[in-house]
């Protein structure tokens, strides 16, 4: 069976406004199943005394004290943006969603 | 949807029974952002606090700020809640320019605190709300919609961004679902957020003020008929005052009710609440937990909060508001109802402090909720803002009894102290407001006011003390008030023998 499905990888691209075509998700769904399986052969090694690692270091607690540092200036901050309106960031509309 | 045919609340709420649940979200009142040192304050000009963290710019790197992670797990505490000895933040992924990563940094499976309660009262019963999680995650940024007529996202061309929010430490409280309330459901989801701002409040981590939007709250609302299991939960977002959490749940039972009375179906979704209207519409279509896509964020370790200095900050917890104000009811010797009073008016801690800086409470509670409200109300500010002091209103309260001042001069004493005029003692003398003590002046403007008056001489000479109250008038209009009442009064009767 699939590791990932044609429906599911259209859902994906949907979810990060991707245009894909149809060919395109036959392409990506083939080569992603691949990856994914090759990955899952992890699964297949891990004993049950191993638990699920999300941290390759064993840290805990890295904290930060609550001090001000200095920011960027907004020309700084504005510098890598691709189109700037009122000191602001000018992006696109987002259809159908509300903040 | 017709409005004519929607039915009254009462009837609404006849036939079902609501499931209430409440999200609240309180900005931390932390001096810097949750994963970066920038400032939090309120205002700015646009994108000025802003760093390559919360830019989210190639190769920087979050780090968590110890303050933040304190002041959630003493809200976790202060709610009754577990602890995690153990938990991770998670990447919430969207596609939404409000946060320039792409994604918001916040908790799923392993929130900090877990499974607590807060008390409330309605309508003299207590109904303890349960509290699902707290959770730590980072405020998005601000976005204008341009290039359409109404500046809303519908019609709009343009999103313009300011990231000076983003990243701002942002609690997540979650209640466990509530049913059982009845028709009082509206009131207790009012009464849960009153007091949820209390307890914050009184934690001191939070300036809890949902005009600025430092408190937001999203409601949960559901209908079944009685016996049945519990129906499908809309969630209206945008309801930013108490009065709005109390109307948006009646809204939506109301509305729900005639949807299912007239056959139709619930669908789970989420509504905007509107301020003007006192309406729920449709909102966008939720993406359900899977499309974000959550996973452990990689650039933080966990969290082990250490169970020993868990267990000093709950040590350390101030006393709960509830208990608080049951103590002071109490020693206040207050009914009920004056109680309620003074908790609306936000004058809890100040008549606590003018207490405490030598006044009676009674005294207190008379010029805060009497002459200061009702100048914060006529300046549409907090009682703790009109510009006294519990310290002067105390002073004022010793001038008052001292007879240096009386009701009405202590009045116009309080303008003055509000305008930043100084102490009561320094605007009294500045103003040339203190009674009028010289007896000598005094009799002077009583000799004359009797001998305006003769008619109303003669009444009290023959005995009828009670008309004493005309000269009495009269002496206060010629000293410009500056007079004490009952030393005059006196003086007049001895004056005309009625003593």
């Amino acid at each position: 069976m699939a590791a990932i499905s044609r429906d599911e990888v259209a859902h994906l691209a949907r979810l990060s406004r991707l245009a894909v075509t149809e060919q395109e998700l036959d392409t990506f769904a083939g080569q992603l199943d691949v990856i994914l399986q090759a990955v899952a052969r992890v699964g297949e090694v891990a004993a049950a005394d191993i638990p699920p690692t999300s941290h390759s270091v064993p840290l805990t607690n890295v904290l930060r004290e609550d001090v001000v540092i200095n920011c960027l200036t907004r020309e700084e901050a504005l510098a890598g943006a691709p189109d700037v309106e009122d000191d602001r960031f000018r992006v696109p509309r987002i259809l159908d969603e509300e903040a | 949807m017709t409005t004519t045919t929607l039915p009254t609340y009462d009837e609404a709420i006849a036939g079902f029974e609501p499931v209430i649940g409440l999200e609240t979200h309180v900005e931390l009142g932390t001096n810097t952002k949750m994963f970066c040192g920038c400032p939090t304050d309120f205002g700015g000009e646009p994108n000025t606090r802003v760093c390559p963290v919360c830019l989210g710019l190639p190769g920087s790197l979050p780090v968590a700020n110890k303050a933040a992670i304190e002041a959630t797990i003493r809200i976790g505490l202060a709610l009754n809640c577990s602890i995690a000895t153990w938990c991770r933040f998670a990447r919430k992924n969207y596609f939404y320019p409000d946060m320039p990563k792409n994604f918001q940094i916040s908790q799923y499976d392993e929130p900090l605190c877990v499974d607590g309660y807060l008390d409330v009262e309605v309508d003299g019963k207590t109904v303890r709300i349960g509290i699902e999680r707290v959770h730590l995650e980072e405020d998005t940024g601000k976005t204008l919609h341009v290039g359409g007529a109404t500046g809303r996202i519908h019609g709009a061309t343009e999103s313009l961004v300011d990231y000076n929010r983003a990243g701002i430490p942002l609690v997540e409280i979650v209640t466990k679902p509530v049913p059982g309330t009845g028709a009082l459901a509206p009131e207790v989801a009012r009464a849960y957020v009153t007091e949820l701002r209390e307890v914050i409040r009184g934690l001191g981590v939070s300036d809890v003020r949902m005009e600025e939007g430092s408190l937001r709250c999203d409601v949960n609302t559901s209908l079944n008929r009685p016996g049945d299991e519990w129906g499908t939960r809309t969630e209206t977002k945008n309801v930013n005052s108490l009065r709005s959490v109390e109307r948006a749940v009646r809204t939506e039972i109301i509305r729900q009710s005639a949807v299912l009375e007239g056959g139709g179906r619930i669908v789970q979704e989420t509504r905007h609440f509107s301020e003007e209207t006192g309406d729920t519409r449709p909102g966008r279509s939720k993406e359900t937990a899977t499309d974000y896509r959550y996973f452990p964020e990689p650039d933080l370790v966990p969290l082990a909060p250490d169970p020993a200095w868990v267990e000093s900050l709950r040590l350390a917890l101030p006393e709960p508001p509830r208990d608080r104000r049951k103590r002071i009811q109490e020693s206040w010797g207050l009914s009920d109802l004056d109680m309620q009073s003074v908790v609306n008016a936000g004058a809890v801690e100040l008549i606590e402090e003018t207490v405490a800086a030598g006044a009676t409470a009674a005294a207190a509670r008379k010029w805060w909720l009497g002459e200061l409200a009702r100048r914060a109300n006529e300046a549409g500010i907090d009682l703790a803002s009109v510009g006294a002091t519990p310290a002067q209103v105390a002073e004022l309260q010793t001038l008052v009894d001292s007879g240096k001042l009386n009701d009405k001069l202590a009045r116009v004493v309080i303008e003055g102290v509000v305008a930043g005029e100084g102490s009561p003692t320094e605007v009294m003398e500045a103003r040339g407001l203190a009674v009028v003590s010289d007896t000598g002046a005094l009799t002077a403007a009583v000799d004359e006011a009797i001998a305006a008056n003769p008619d109303v001489a003669a009444k009290v000479r023959d005995g009828k003390v009670a008309a004493a109250g005309a000269l009495v008038g009269a002496v206060m209009k010629t000293t410009k008030g500056q007079a004490d009442a009952k030393t005059v009064r006196e003086l007049i009767l001895e004056r005309l023998g009625a003593s």
